[in-house]
């Protein structure tokens, strides 16, 4: 028994190694044919399924080539998008189009499909170009907006928790931010799809879906985990600290700017590169609203891509080289969600050591 | 002018409070109000075929229960073995380190590998892979919990019960287990409240089905995905459904949420 439950231990300690391994080792492994063929330059690349004459590629710098020879199915796409324009319609799976959804529109998703093939199979002599750049940048964009949205009102709650609200008015608050920080994400998307996405274009202009709303969404979405995480920061900050400055006359923005930031600085840190790596991993809130077209953001307002959501909409449909891509995506969007808890755990370690 | 600053800085941070608890609001509002309309007898008794979401409460709650009954043990052998006999070991310091990182991981990224290592071989979309991402996303949360709470207990329990001569087997399990139970329970209701209402990993392996399905080697009902697929339909009347199943959604994930806040509340006690 004794050493039947040893082994047992360590055969699952083992297991969950050689799962959580093979995740990133799976990864890479499928997304091989895309980085042998596409190479670092992916990641500046912003054409995505254009078809382009091979000798062209090889001859000349990569830069230069114009990016004309536009794939005739990505135009499609992109129409699609903009008839369904609220209703973001090029997600719908292949197993859910039986359901309801208007014969024009699964004819049009077969069109597209076919043309793929069609421009694939007979034209020998170009090849297919991917690059990342539009999701990758998009990414980036959405979570920097998020950020700019979320810090100052989630250090506001948290602020107003631990230090202005009553004990009575804060415990309960507490809890309700903690509750919303647990609302799976889909219903933030199903929100802002319907809510707050027309509210933004009525107001601001431009596109219900858009890069601006996505980034507004993600905000709203971190925003309770963020609080409650800096709120916890707070928290630490020894009450004889801040009593010793209130008794010097400090008032109470001056004990949160000078004794409190400088306190719990590395916790409130943490926590917004925590958010700020849950976020950029986020699908479902930003899919409903970013728009899914393969075009850089030329305004604030318009609808572009991002990584898990590029993931999220294509997978179903992709094979071969196109899902080689989008793996090398997902490899692309690991590392970066990598790197970000390799900080945040530094930035918190620094804080037990000092 | 001090005082001046103090009371505009205070009232910024009310405000900034204000705002956010206003969209939290307003998101809650949202969606009891779009909700409770279409939350009717009968779509608790009909498929999604016929406009109910039956076979969707029910395929969520076997793909996320299942992925508890498989996820939980080997997760929790996991925590024991790093907490109990790895140590500080190099080995159980990497495994920690990992799941730490898979933990933060971008669930839709756990949905791209379980695709390739079942989907692809299976060659369509089904329960089991469905399952297996979600087991993926619950492992290193169980792990981590349970490596946290066996960390809390003193190690005099455990030099006692060595003491008195019991294996350390049954230390382990009568003991230690025993004294940090409440702890690991509440994690355990909390991870598996994230499970419940995640869609990104299920996307793409269990798919979602409008039928009744009872064979997990077939394309598997989800709430969440349906939710996902619904909502983009032009068909006001699906969207109101996908708001219902929402609704449900949020309850049942917030009801775990009470409970294993309910559990803390009480183990402190």
């Amino acid at each position: 028994m004794e050493k039947l439950f040893q082994y047992l231990a360590r055969a699952s300690a083992s297991f969950v190694l050689v799962i959580l391994l093979s995740t990133v080792i799976i990864l890479y492994i499928n997304a091989r044919p895309a980085i042998e063929e596409f190479g670092m330059h992916f990641i500046v690349d912003t054409r995505w399924a254009v078809d382009v004459p091979i000798e062209e590629v090889e001859s000349s710098d990569k830069s230069s080539i114009p990016a004309v020879t536009t794939d005739s199915d990505t135009p499609q796409n992109h129409n699609i998008s903009a008839i369904a324009s609220d209703v973001k319609f090029s997600s719908i799976n292949k197993q859910s189009a039986p359901l309801n959804i208007d014969d024009e529109f699964a004819d049009m998703d077969e069109e597209v499909f076919v043309n793929e093939e069609f421009s694939t199979s007979l034209e020998t002599n170009t090849k297919t170009v991917y690059g990342g750049a539009v999701p990758i940048i998009g990414s980036v964009f959405s979570i920097i907006i998020a950020m700019f949205f979320a810090v100052p009102v989630a250090l506001g709650i948290a602020v107003f928790l631990s230090e202005i609200a009553s004990e009575r008015l804060s415990k309960p608050t507490s809890v309700a931010i903690e509750l919303l920080a647990a609302i799976p994400s889909i219903i933030y998307g199903m929100w802002a799809l319907f809510y707050f996405g027309p509210l933004i274009s009525k107001y601001v202009g431009g596109h219900s879906v858009s890069l601006l709303v996505a980034g507004l969404v993600l905000g709203v979405m971190v925003i309770p985990f963020m609080a409650a995480l800096s709120r916890d920061a707070i928290n630490t900050t020894p009450d004889v600290l801040k009593e010793s400055a209130y008794s010097m006359g400090a008032t109470k923005f001056e004990v949160i700017k000078d004794i409190i930031f400088p306190y719990a600085k590395a916790g409130i840190v943490g926590s917004v590169i925590v958010s700020f790596g849950r976020g950029i991993g986020e699908t479902m809130a930003v899919a409903f609203v970013i728009g899914g077209v393969f075009e850089f953001a030329g305004n604030i307002t318009s609808p572009t891509n991002s990584i898990p959501v590029v993931l999220a909409n294509n997978f179903s449909e992709s094979s071969g080289m196109s899902m080689s891509v989008l793996y090398y995506l997902a490899l692309i969007l690991f590392v970066l969600s990598f790197t970000i808890i390799f900080l945040a755990k530094y930035f918190l370690l620094r804080r037990k050591a000092s | 002018m001090r005082l001046i600053i103090n009371k505009v800085a205070i009232a910024l941070s009310t405000f900034m409070a204000i705002i956010g608890l206003v969209f939290l609001g307003w998101i809650l509002i949202t969606l009891v109000s779009k909700g409770i309309t279409s939350l009717t007898p009968y779509i608790f008794t009909h498929d999604l075929i016929d406009n109910g979401i039956r076979n969707l409460i029910w395929g969520q709650f076997v793909l996320s229960g299942l992925a508890a009954v498989i996820g939980i043990p080997i997760g929790i052998m996991a925590g024991i073995y790093l907490q109990e006999y790895g140590g500080h070991s190099k080995y159980s310091e990497f495994i920690r380190d990992l799941s730490d990182v898979m933990m933060s991981a971008p669930s839709i990224v756990i949905g791209t590998f379980i695709y390739a290592i079942i989907v692809v071989p299976m060659g369509h979309t089904n329960g089991w892979a469905g399952i297996a991402a979600l087991c993926v996303m619950l492992l290193p949360i169980v792990v981590r919990t349970t490596d946290d709470m066996l960390s809390l207990v003193p190690i005099e329990l455990r030099e006692a019960g060595i003491a008195i001569g019991a294996s350390k087997y049954h230390v382990t399990v009568n003991i230690i287990l025993k004294a940090a139970s409440s702890g690991i329970v509440t994690g355990l209701i909390l991870a598996f409240a994230r499970i419940v209402g995640e869609t990104a990993p299920l996307l793409y392996t269990s798919g979602s089905s409008i039928y009744m399905e009872t064979d997990l080697t077939q394309t598997f009902p989800s709430m969440t995905v349906s939710i996902y697929n619904l909502a983009t339909m032009p068909d006001a009347k699906l969207v109101s459904l996908a708001w219902g199943a929402a609704l449900v959604l949020t309850v049942v994930v917030l009801m775990l949420n009470i409970l294993g806040r309910f559990m803390i509340k009480r183990s402190n006690n």
